[in-house]
């Protein structure tokens, strides 16, 4: 499939106290970013078990990408800095067993951050087409005949 | 009978993958040989046993049994099963071959496996004679002879050629297409290395192992046994013994949700999971006892019960050599027939 | 070694001290080890042993076979005690139940490398010194015992006991044999042979579970691979993604628990390095958040259960700064 035709499928999951509301306010704001973006809300970034990121690529997603509060602002206090640990590993995982690592990503982005929301899934959804589509980590079952 | 030498036993493999597909066993990793499909250049492994064993090939560890695809309130049904193609095993030792007589018992009885039918209607299986058994084979417990391997074909390896004697019609019909490449020889060419086979046979350590302790009607003899609780409590509930078992035939059904549908699959099950048979009231077996006593009074009491006294292994070691903390059926049967003499 | 061990565990049997011994004994062959409970003197006369063969790993048989009521003797080889302090430390076991000998270790040898070099009808196997004897059906060999040592002992990362009541032989010491050198040649590589390399080897998987049911780390009462309301239980890996899936979560969840002991790698009956994914969890971990060995002592606090505020960004494995 030639890159410009190309659509990306993107999996956000977005805190439910920061970056949910980063990305409301990118709404209210009327600040454009594709379509491609599948926000999912969760609790907390912490929420985001390494299993979803995998989930994720096996029903089709393309890339993902993990929004949180900044470090230090967590509703929950510490949340963040857990998932920062694991996904530092899990990404260096990944990326050991020769899944390209731009398709992968975390951002902090906090409620007040509509332009950083839009920004940074543009330049995601960016990344993510020029890589193409996902053929690593993908699983062929769930690919549509 | 008819012979190619070992040197153009290549030239051989290339004439029978022009007309079907071969599978012979070859070198994967380090200490690891594994059914692959032939082509040029593959070589095949010096190594007496392939990891896995042959069974893959009728009973595969994952199979597509039916597929719903769900577009708004309508299902539609497909069997995604395609037409098997011919396909020819080269290399599979007597035990593994005798298996599939043990598989076939189980899925050609009414009401028949088709997806098994199938792939078996489609394979012609060449054995190929063990010149070196191995200290963890017993496969004339139950008496199988690695002299005379059987399967459609059998093979022998001898002072640098390869013996070919068809055994079936499928055999005769693929060795008659290869004649070109073959040249007739006597009968009694392989006598020397089957007595040679044979006169290891007698020295291998497990020689005396005998099944006479067991077979149908042992169910309350070995049932309630004491010696249960000793033998099964290393076991690590890992499924090794089973999946790489050659008779093994316990599986699953599953769905998986595609997203777009569902794909009803089959794959491989192990008694030894905690999971086995889980129903809606909870697990029949609840510890690993339990499943531990499935496995080997299957094998020993249950199969034979049900299918004439055939015993359900075939001795080929597998389990013996892959399980993580060396508990075996050789083991089992020491321990529980220990009462008998 | 055997011999002292036996009198020891008979002495401590017969004053009452413990009741039951945790220990191996050997099975048909020379080679096959199987972990075992002794609770008499005779059954320990009769089969109980220690050498270079013994290689499970007695903290997850323990686990497994542990009482409450009554004191349990358990032999610890040094990589055996990272795992039994790890297991203390997730409260997994109960200390006061268990009297701990620790014992020293000279490598064990890997049968699966004696046949893979094609030595098979093995009547008997002796290690001696530098030397491992081998009879066969089909004629004698001799091997230097470096050379069929498995892996893990060849990267042996102690011979120090990290928990004992009691010592038995003398105390080693912590050891730099070079453990990461397999991690850092993959990580050397491009995406592309890291991928295919991984994919050669995962691709052997049986999904047997041996390796996870083998772990002294793996202690969950039900795995979410077993368990079918997790949506991603499984019993066979159907397509390759569930192999890559298996073998991530389940590094993952030993993630700065796993003591590197290699189990994992002993037990596969495919040969698949398994620890390489272990080892690359301990790899990051060390180099991003300090130097970390898991079972090292009772109490410590996993890197993944821990932060501070100024670590790395997740950027950093994009941007190539690990």
């Amino acid at each position: 499939m030639p890159i410009s035709e190309f659509k990306p499928k993107i999996v956000a999951f977005c805190c439910n106290w920061c970056s949910y509301a980063g990305a409301d306010l990118a709404g209210t704001n009327r600040l454009n970013y594709p379509a491609d973006v599948k926000i999912i809300r969760v609790p907390c970034s912490c929420r985001v078990n390494p299993i979803f990121i995998l989930r994720a690529f096996q029903r089709g997603a393309d890339g993902v990408i993990l929004c949180g509060c900044h470090p230090g602002d967590c509703h929950y206090t510490t949340g963040n800095y857990y998932t920062r640990r694991r996904m530092t590993l899990l990404f260096s995982m990944l990326d050991y067993l020769g899944i390209e690592k731009e398709r992968t990503r975390v951002e902090w982005v906090s409620a007040a951050e509509g332009a950083k929301f839009a920004a940074v899934m543009q330049d995601f959804v960016k990344t993510v087409t020029e890589l193409g589509e996902n053929k690593r980590l993908e699983d062929r079952r769930c690919k549509k005949p | 009978m008819v012979r190619i030498s070992l040197d153009s036993v290549n030239a051989l493999f290339a004439a029978i993958a022009e007309r079907e597909a071969l599978y012979i066993p070859t070198d994967t990793a380090p200490g690891i040989a594994q059914f692959k499909k032939w082509q040029s250049g593959m070589e095949m492994t010096e190594r007496l046993k392939t990891s896995r064993s042959a069974k893959d090939f009728f009973f595969p560890q994952t199979e597509n049994l039916v597929d719903f695809k769900v577009s708004g309130k309508k299902i539609d049904i497909i069997d995604p099963r395609e037409e098997t193609e011919d396909f020819v095993i080269f290399g599979v030792r007597a035990c593994d071959a005798k298996s599939f007589e043990i598989l076939d018992r189980v899925f050609l009885s009414e009401p028949v496996d088709t997806y098994y039918q199938n792939r078996r209607a489609h394979g012609t299986i060449v054995t190929l004679a063990c010149s070196r058994p191995s200290e963890s084979c017993f496969c004339q417990t139950f008496g199988i002879d690695p002299a005379a391997p059987g399967g459609d074909v059998s093979a022998w390896k001898r002072e640098g050629f390869l013996y070919l004697e068809p055994i079936t019609e499928k055999g005769r019909t693929l060795l008659s297409g290869l004649s070109a490449l073959l040249e007739e020889c006597p009968e009694d060419a392989v006598e020397a290395e089957k007595e040679s086979i044979r006169g290891i046979l007698k020295k291998l350590p497990l020689a005396s192992l005998t099944p006479d302790a067991f077979g149908g009607g042992k169910t309350e003899k070995y049932f309630d046994s004491e010696k249960w609780k000793s033998l099964s409590e290393a076991c690590l509930g890992c499924g090794t013994c089973t999946f790489v078992c050659p008779t093994c035939q316990c599986y699953d059904i599953r769905d998986f949700d595609t997203g777009h549908g569902v794909r009803r699959f089959r794959c491989w099950d192990s008694c030894m999971y905690s999971d086995f048979t889980k129903m809606a009231s909870g697990n029949p077996r609840l510890t690993q006892k339990e499943r531990f006593r499935q496995r080997f009074m299957h094998k020993l009491v249950y199969y034979p019960e049900n299918n004439d006294g055939i015993f359900g292994c075939v001795g080929c070691g597998r389990c013996v050599e892959k399980c993580p903390i060396s508990m075996n059926i050789v083991k089992v049967m020491k321990t529980l027939g220990e009462d008998e003499t | 070694m055997q011999e002292a061990m036996k009198k020891r565990a008979k002495e401590l049997l017969a004053s009452g001290e413990v009741t039951r011994v945790i220990g191996w004994k050997k099975n048909e062959f020379d080679y096959d080890i199987t972990p075992a409970v002794f609770e008499s003197a005779e059954e320990i006369d009769r089969d109980f042993r220690y050498d270079d063969f013994c290689g499970p790993n007695l903290s997850k048989f323990t686990f497994k076979n542990q009482k409450n009521d009554t004191k349990t003797l358990v032999f610890l080889k040094p990589c055996d005690t990272y795992s039994m302090t790890q297991l203390i430390t997730e409260h997994r076991v109960n200390r006061d139940a268990l009297y701990l000998i620790g014992i020293p270790c000279f490598g064990k040898i890997d049968i699966e490398k004696i046949r893979a070099d094609g030595t098979d009808g093995i009547l008997s196997i002796a290690s001696e010194g530098a030397d491992v004897t081998v009879k066969t059906l089909y004629g004698d060999k001799t091997y230097v015992k470096a050379d069929v040592m498995a892996e893990r002992c060849l990267a042996c990362k102690s011979k120090y006991h990290t928990i004992y009541d009691e010592l038995m032989g003398e105390e080693g010491e912590v050891m730099e044999t070079g453990r990461f050198n397999e991690v850092e040649k993959l990580e050397a590589m491009t995406p592309d042979e890291r991928f295919g390399f991984w994919r050669g080897e995962l691709s052997r998987c049986i999904r047997c579970n041996a390796c996870r049911n083998a772990c002294p780390a793996c202690t969950c009462e039900s795995c979410v691979f077993d368990n079918p309301d997790t949506g991603i239980s499984q019993k066979a890996a159907a397509d390759s993604f569930e192999e890559n899936m298996f073998h991530i979560i389940r590094a993952f969840h030993v993630a700065g628990r796993c003591t590197d002991c290699g189990e994992c790698s002993r037990v596969c009956p495919q040969h698949i390095p398994l620890h390489l994914l272990n080892r690359k969890f301990i790899r990051d971990i060390d180099k991003l958040y300090g130097e970390y060995q898991a079972g090292e002592e009772v109490g410590q606090r996993s890197p993944l259960v821990n932060f501070t505020t100024d670590d790395a960004e997740p950027d950093i494995v994009r941007k190539g700064g690990k």
